[in-house]
């Protein structure tokens, strides 16, 4: 938990570079072929220099033959140091990209390892939006800016302190002169860019908002327009607009006048050159031909400059991006499975509640002391209001969350001691929520039982009753759902996950108000055919229609996280309490 | 980028601005060279500190007013691209907040929700990137031009060769990266759907023990959006060094043209010529270059755009008339006469032929299959979408006669999924009535049999409700939809499925407490629990869209082989008979 404060400063890019540790070698080539091309690049104008000499020659008329020569000879050298500069400078980017392209793909897929190791709770507490955010967007931002800024900085380092070596070899006192104002300039640059990531962080959080907002009120669409409230939504979003214009432009601007200020600082050291170039040159001590080539150096020392100062910016906003990403990194995982994990020798399917403790906060109990003995093979439904925590028993057993005390034992095994991948083995579920991927239906049923054949996956489908409304779909099995399913019925989803279930056929089953919504006829045939698949298995059902249940061997009635009935219907509605007023409830209307 | 073109058009005076501080700051840099000119050529040879200190002094001018204009440029230049983006982005959202649920369909939620966001940054980011260099580049290429012409036309011409090979190496390395930016595009699209999948499905990964799956299956898409991006990344960074030497090359030509001329033409050339030419040259070439990376940026941003302009050039299908009636003295009635409905693009119709009349105090639930047209039935009536055949009236007139907001304030409609927005409790039940006071918003919250839960919480009616109302129970946050809706005392109630997550008890307290408050109302329950309608004044039994029987509970059991079905199938003997 140490790393959880906002990290910032150097740790951040230590980090970052890290990623790029396996790619070492091909980074230092790349570095190299950068120097290299960037020397070539600042002797062209050296040879094109020694090549405009020997035009003057020739346009002087003297000594023809020599001077047409070494006219050749340096315009070929100058066609040569450009040709060199292109090919090395192309070579190091085409290595950079692949260094950077590998970093990013490296980083995603640490982040998709991170999310399998994430504590349930994390998902159950974070917007999906949020984590959302920092794995695609936080992602998008540092890839772009490695691939920007790298060749760039390189690139600028390397021509300002080869520039700078030339303009000393011609004059000490100019370059002296000329390059005072590069501090100032940084200073004044610093000062700006500070500013304008302030602006920058504020616009990131309005976009965040405006993003935010967008999408709560586009989900909610209908809702807005069956109140009719449009007008209202959208002044709200104008406002949030206005306040992030406010932001960014602020930011643009800010950020904007870095260039202009820098080129002019460098324009002002020109002027100061050339009038002290002058002064120098009257009092003699200084050709003309030094001047003019000093000066033409000095104009080209501040486009790396600029970029040097741009490149700091992006560097900001990849720190503050990486920061998000590594915070998302260091996030406490999940308590580890134990070291020497036990499993029944033969699994038969008793569960076994041992006054266990709960609640999803530190300070906040649900359960308070929940204990029963389910024997093998045996249906236990779980009935009471709703919020009465039923879906946390399923969170329990699963090891979704850990108990806070007490224990869970499958076959006298503490669930704990088991590995959480076996011990999930042992379970089917079929959740309230329907979750089907971007796939086939195929792939979808598949789902259940990753090597299943096609006569598997479509002899699971008949028995969830799936198989006639898949037949009717074009493709049939081979129908790709959307994103959310979103292009089948929410029924069909549900058959969909049924399915997926029963060609996992495991041990024990879990139905979580799995038929709520599938039509009630539909729903007879579903019930016939768990009845099958439940047949010597250990099940749990929560559902809300008492009929199907009252074949269970146990029926808890649940209110605020603690058991308050245990027993079968008969005894339950015997006994005339909470459930037998609960099952009366159901039909109290045609009494009346 | 029509539209994005218009907004520019909005910010006229800020363009000409834009342009005439763009040309400050050009003339300034421009201008130092020739100062430094006078200094060599007059001053130095004569001695004359004064002109010195005269030339250096209007130099020192230069530079500040050069400062100036590039600031004032920035200043203008951002206030234009994040104005477009701002305006842009509102236009968009406002558009969205006007479609109907057809469009919302077409388009589909997740598609307006990124290019309202990404979208349109996007196009904002290129605007800010690009717009001083749309202005700058052509200006400079306009004085270099000008320029070069003027000292020389001859060794201009070289121009009429370069061009040409930049153009044609520029339009082929464009014909690589295009499309390749297009893929990009949908392979990142790709990358962030599965990493949403996994999100919202990370407890059947789990209790599936797919973890490894999943993650081959994100691996596949990482490497293959990897690969792309390289070669795309490795197509424009050649650009560069190819421009590079193509200027290079040109600028040799230019000095060998010269050499030649003078040795084998007799033509005669100053040194300083063949130098100036040199440097207009590169200047004009320069801004091609610039120019190119606009050009670069471009299809990204115009893909962007055009994604942003389907959705303003998309006119919602469910307008207005001209002329609105809404005088009517009739409330609470509801009328289907002949209605049939086909979704957009469908073959057979959803709905077939639906007919039926509800008075004030009656209520009329539908039941039937799962994907069978119950939902589309209800979203009829506050035309969330328009009826294909035969018509709808509400207090007797037809809905599509009324103007949308007339119609829709005499409706309370919970959907079937009970969506909150962020907030607090009581912001999301004034949702349905903003001038509803404490009391009503009790009231309503009372009926819906929320009031126990309300106050259990610390912060009562202020307690916070997250995006989307994540931070309650599916039942909790169905019955604050339910809140919502009876706030408004509309006049005709519309319940899509709103009962399922609530358990019987809470379902019977809360029709009970409801049957107060329509006495002059109609409601129209969608259901799938029997006990929920059973004593409704009108079952409407749906099958495949069609209607198979309407009736009360005991009629439709008598008359109704779909309904008896149904009805087996919730109850056994006993308590049917009970």
């Amino acid at each position: 938990m140490s790393k959880k404060h906002k990290s910032s400063g150097k740790g951040v890019y230590k980090r970052l570079f890290s990623y790029f540790k396996p790619y070492k070698g091909r980074l230092i080539f790349a570095i190299l072929f950068v120097l290299l091309s960037t020397v070539c690049y600042s002797l062209a104008p050296l040879f094109m220099g020694n090549a405009t000499n020997s035009l003057a020659i020739i346009f002087t008329g003297g000594n023809g033959g020599e001077a047409v020569k070494s006219f050749i000879m340096f315009l070929a050298l100058m066609g040569c140091a450009y040709l060199m500069n292109a090919v090395l400078s192309y070579i190091a980017t085409w290595l950079i990209v692949g260094v950077t392209e590998n970093t990013i793909f490296d980083l995603r897929k640490s982040i998709d390892a991170k999310l399998s190791r994430l504590p349930l709770n994390y998902y159950d507490t974070n917007s999906y939006g949020d984590i959302l955010s920092r794995v695609t967007n936080d992602v998008d931002t540092v890839s772009s800016s490695l691939q920007q800024s790298i060749y760039q900085v390189l690139n600028a380092i390397f021509t300002i302190v080869i520039i700078m070596s030339i303009m000393f070899s011609i004059s000490g006192i100019l370059t002296v002169i000329g390059l005072a104002v590069v501090p100032v300039a940084l200073y004044i640059a610093s000062k700006i860019a500070g500013k304008s990531q302030k602006e920058f962080n504020k616009q990131q959080e309005k976009t965040g908002n405006l993003n935010g907002y967008v999408e709560e009120y586009y989900s909610g669409h209908n809702v807005v327009t069956v109140f009719g409230k449009e007008e209202d939504v959208i002044d709200e979003f104008e406002q949030t607009n206005d306040e992030l214009f406010e932001a960014s432009q602020k930011g643009q601007f800010l950020a904007g006048t870095l260039t202009p200020i820098m080129q002019n600082m460098t324009n002002l050291g020109y002027a100061l050159v050339s009038i002290a170039g002058a002064f120098m040159a009257i009092a003699g001590g200084l050709s003309i031909g030094m001047i003019q080539s000093f000066t033409q150096y000095l104009r080209q020392f501040s486009q790396p400059l600029t970029q040097v100062m741009q490149i700091t910016n992006i560097i900001q906003a990849t720190g503050s991006a990486a920061a998000r990403i590594f915070e998302f990194l260091d996030e406490e995982e999940e308590v580890k499975d134990t070291e020497n994990p036990q499993f029944p020798s033969t699994l038969k399917g008793a569960v076994d509640f041992d006054h266990i403790k709960f609640g999803y906060l530190p300070h906040q109990t649900l359960i308070h002391d929940l204990y029963i003995t389910i024997g093998a093979g045996e249906k236990t439904a779980i009935v009471g209001p709703t919020g009465a925590g039923k879906t946390t028993l399923v969170n329990l057993i699963m090891r979704f969350y850990d108990v806070k005390g007490g224990s869970i034992k499958i076959d006298g095994i503490d669930i704990r001691d088991m590995e959480r991948s076996r011990l999930r083995e042992i379970f089917g579920m079929v959740l309230q929520d329907t979750w089907l991927y971007n796939g086939t239906i195929r792939e979808n049923i598949r789902y259940g039982k990753l090597d299943a054949t096609d006569e598997e996956v479509e002899a699971a489908a008949k028995k969830a009753r799936a198989d006639a409304f898949i037949k009717t779909l074009p493709g049939g099995y081979d129908f790709v759902l959307q994103e959310g399913a979103s292009n089948i019925a929410q029924g069909q989803r549900q058959l969909i996950t049924i399915a997926r279930a029963m060609l996992n056929n495991p041990p024990i089953l879990i139905l979580d108000e799995a038929t709520s919504s599938v039509d009630t006829r539909t729903e007879v045939l579903i019930q016939e055919a768990m009845a099958a698949m439940m047949k010597g298995k250990t099940s749990f059902v929560i559902a809300h229609r008492l009929s199907t249940i009252k074949d269970s061997d146990n029926i808890l009635y649940m209110q605020d996280g603690d058991i308050l009935e245990v027993g079968n219907h008969e005894t339950l509605m015997a006994k005339n309490g909470l459930y037998a007023k609960l099952y009366n409830s159901q039909f109290a209307d045609s009494n009346e | 980028m029509k539209s994005v073109m218009k907004e520019l058009l909005g910010y006229k005076k800020e363009l000409v601005l834009i342009v005439l501080t763009v040309i400050g700051t050009t003339m300034c840099t421009l201008g130092l060279p020739s100062l430094l000119t006078r200094l060599i050529d007059e001053a130095i040879p004569e001695k004359n500190l004064p002109l010195v200190f005269e030339v250096g002094g209007i130099m020192l001018l230069l530079v500040v007013v050069g400062i100036l204009c590039g600031i004032a440029t920035s200043r203008i230049s951002s206030t234009v691209s994040m104005g477009v983006g701002k305006n842009l982005r509102s236009k968009v959202f406002t558009k969205v907040q006007h479609f109907s649920q057809t469009e919302i369909d077409r388009f589909s939620t997740s598609s307006l929700i990124t290019r309202t966001n990404n979208d349109i940054t996007q196009v904002q980011v290129f605007l800010n990137q690009c717009l001083r260099i749309a202005v700058q580049a052509p200006i400079m290429c306009i004085c270099g031009i000008i320029l070069a012409i003027s000292s020389s036309p001859k060794l201009s011409s070289v121009l009429i060769i370069s061009i040409p090979i930049m153009a044609i190496v520029l339009v082929m390395i464009g014909k690589v990266a295009v499309p390749l930016s297009t893929k990009i595009q949908l392979k990142i699209d790709r990358i962030n759907l599965v990493m949403r999948e996994k999100l919202t499905g990370v407890r059947v990964i789990r209790a599936f023990g797919t973890t490894e799956f999943e993650s081959k299956r994100f691996e596949a898409i990482n490497r293959d959006y990897q690969k792309t991006n390289k070669k795309m990344q490795r197509t424009t960074n050649s650009v560069l060094p190819i421009l590079t030497l193509i200027l290079s090359f040109t600028a040799a030509m230019v000095m060998l043209m010269a050499a030649n001329q003078v040795a084998n033409k007799g033509m005669d050339y100053t040194i300083g010529e063949v130098m100036a030419i040199i440097q207009y040259i590169m200047q004009i070439m320069m801004a091609v270059i610039m120019l190119t990376l606009v050009f670069i940026m471009l299809p990204r941003a115009a893909t962007a755009a055009k994604r942003a302009e389907e959705v303003l050039n998309t006119e919602p299908v469910i307008k207005n008339k001209e002329v609105t009636k809404d005088n009517s003295d009739k409330k609470g009635y509801l009328t289907f006469k002949n209605v049939s409905f086909t979704y957009d693009g469908a073959d057979v119709p959803a709905i077939k032929n639906l007919s039926f009349e509800a008075k004030p105090g009656e209520t009329t639930a539908i039941i039937g299959g799962t994907g069978m047209g119950k939902s589309t039935i209800v979203n009829l009536i506050p035309r969330l979408y328009d009826v294909t055949e035969g018509q709808i009236l509400v207090d007797g007139i037809d809905v599509r006669d009324y103007d949308t907001k007339v119609l829709r304030q005499k409706i309370g409609f919970v959907p079937q999924k009970a969506v909150l927005f962020s907030g607090t409790i009581d912001s999301n039940i004034a949702f349905g009535d903003a001038n509803a006071d404490e009391d009503r918003i009790e009231e309503a919250v009372k009926i819906a049999q929320s009031y126990d839960f309300v106050m259990k919480k610390e912060e009562g009616f202020d307690s916070p409700i997250s995006q989307g109302g994540t931070n309650v129970s599916g039942g909790q946050r169905q019955r604050l939809a339910i809140a919502r809706a009876i706030v408004r005392k509309p006049e005709i109630y519309v319940f899509d499925d709103s009962f399922s997550a609530l358990d019987f008890k809470t379902d019977k307290l809360l029709r009970q407490a409801l049957s107060k408050e329509t006495d002059n109302a109609t409601v129209v329950i969608v259901a799938q629990r029997i006990s929920t309608i059973m004593e409704a004044d009108r079952i409407i039994v749906v099958e495949n869209g069609e209607v198979a029987g309407i009736g009360t509970h005991s009629e439709l059991l008598n008359n109704c082989d779909v309904y008896k079905e149904i009805v087996n199938s919730q109850m056994s003997k006993e308590d049917m008979q009970r």
